[in-house]
């Protein structure tokens, strides 16, 4: 076939203008993945997925399938290197995954479970992070976010509203809200938003929703994150919003 | 047959839910009992490791003055150190108060809290100090393994500790892998 790729020996095959992650799981084959969402446009922030291309670093959520390229993926090497990764974000914020209403829903703990996070590794930090629970149907907890910036595009691009940011650089980087006082009461958000749906952890949440489904029998505790999520996006409709 | 393994164990700031997930092997402690003996433990009393352990388990962070000498006493006297659990290995949820100063805690228990009569911050020299913050293990002593979980199930610390018992690599399959 003349358009093919090897990812880790086997022949995958894409169309033009594909990216290596969508040819990838479209053959089935897992990538794993917190701040790309299949539905959204690539954003390559959280390097979870990270490939080698004919021997480099890429991120495989932006990086067009070039025909005959060599990549690797699943290798032990580019594995560590995506815990420490997950350990890095463990420590910066404040999970208490014990004590969390998304624990068993949630992208960054099913990952780790997935690559075998066994530890955190690094120092704690401890961060100080205010919540905002302002709005009587909407929870922000900074304390779970992982700056992965899908609620500021999808409230961007899609909402069209705006309500987020992300502000500061480096270590003190910190989502925040468009409003007047900075709350989300304040803001124009609502329960219905896209924005609303696509937390990858228990950072952005409706209100009184948080155990509609019970600790136990949620998406990653009967399977891990690779089967959930290549069969979710294979069973998707096609297309991405623009 | 071969000397037993002997295994020591112990909860620092945790809430003895390891422990109990620990007897949760059920008959299994039966089958256990034939490859390890315990040494220091909450479940037999002993009050300090006999000589070296081979396996020491810890339960909880270090919150206190006390939870950071036991926590010296393991590591000088187990050959292979684990932390077992969420607060061993994080600080779990006593580290919640790591997000305000000791003074705040203090004053909101024993000071500001609801229905406190003769107000005051216990003092007495029996108790040990509270350290600054709540401390994962690993941040105070070389720790050798780490075994997730809140608790880690039954079936975990059975396959943990059978396959380090039989000189194999402990690590967890995913499925086993848990932090709630």
């Amino acid at each position: 076939m003349e358009n093919t790729f090897s990812l880790d020996g086997k022949e995958i095959p894409f169309e033009p203008g594909q990216t290596v992650w969508d040819a990838a799981m479209a053959a089935g084959v897992y990538i794993p993945h917190l701040c790309h969402n299949p539905d959204y446009e690539p954003h390559s922030s959280c390097r979870l997925c990270t490939i080698t291309v004919n021997g480099r670093p890429f991120a495989a959520c932006t990086q067009p399938a070039v025909a005959d390229q060599l990549v690797h993926n699943n290798t032990p090497e580019l594995n560590a290197m995506r815990r420490t990764i997950l350990q890095m974000l463990f420590v910066e914020g404040n999970h208490y995954c014990p004590s969390c209403e998304k624990s068993g829903n949630c992208k960054l703990q099913s990952s780790a479970y997935d690559l075998g996070m066994q530890d955190n590794h690094f120092p704690q930090l401890f961060p100080h992070r205010e919540p905002d629970s302002s709005h009587p149907d909407v929870i922000l907890d900074r304390d779970r976010c992982i700056l992965c910036g899908l609620c500021v595009r999808v409230s961007r691009d899609v909402d069209k509203k705006s309500i987020f940011a992300i502000a500061n650089r480096g270590i003190k980087s910190e989502l925040i809200v468009n409003s007047p006082s900075g709350k989300l009461v304040d803001s124009k958000v609502s329960v219905d938003d896209e924005a609303m749906k696509v937390c990858p952890v228990g950072s952005l949440m409706i209100k009184r929703k948080g155990f509609e489904v019970p600790i136990g029998q949620r998406d990653y505790d009967k399977e891990p994150i690779s089967v959930v999520s290549l069969r979710q996006f294979q069973g998707r409709k096609e297309g991405r919003h623009e | 047959m071969s000397k037993k393994v002997s295994v020591a164990t112990c909860s620092l700031a945790g809430c003895f839910g390891c422990h109990m997930s620990l007897l949760d092997i059920d008959e299994r402690i039966l089958d256990l009992l034939q490859l390890v003996e315990f040494n220091r433990s909450p479940i037999n009393d002993i009050k300090h490791i006999e000589g070296m352990a081979d396996v020491g388990l810890i339960e909880g962070g270090v919150c206190n003055a006390e939870n950071f000498h036991v926590l010296k006493e393991f590591r000088e006297h187990c050959k292979i150190l684990v932390s077992m659990g969420e607060c061993a290995i994080t600080g779990g949820i006593p580290s919640m108060r790591n997000h305000f100063t000791l003074k705040d805690c203090l004053e909101e228990g024993y000071i500001r809290g609801v229905g406190i009569e003769n107000a005051h911050i216990p003092n007495d020299p029996e108790i040990p100090l509270l350290t600054d913050k709540v401390y994962p293990c690993h941040e105070v002593v070389k720790i050798d393994y780490f075994l997730p979980g809140c608790p880690p199930s039954a079936d975990a610390i059975w396959h943990f500790l059978t396959e380090l018992i039989a000189g194999r690599d402990p690590s967890l399959p995913t499925e086993l892998i848990k932090y709630d």
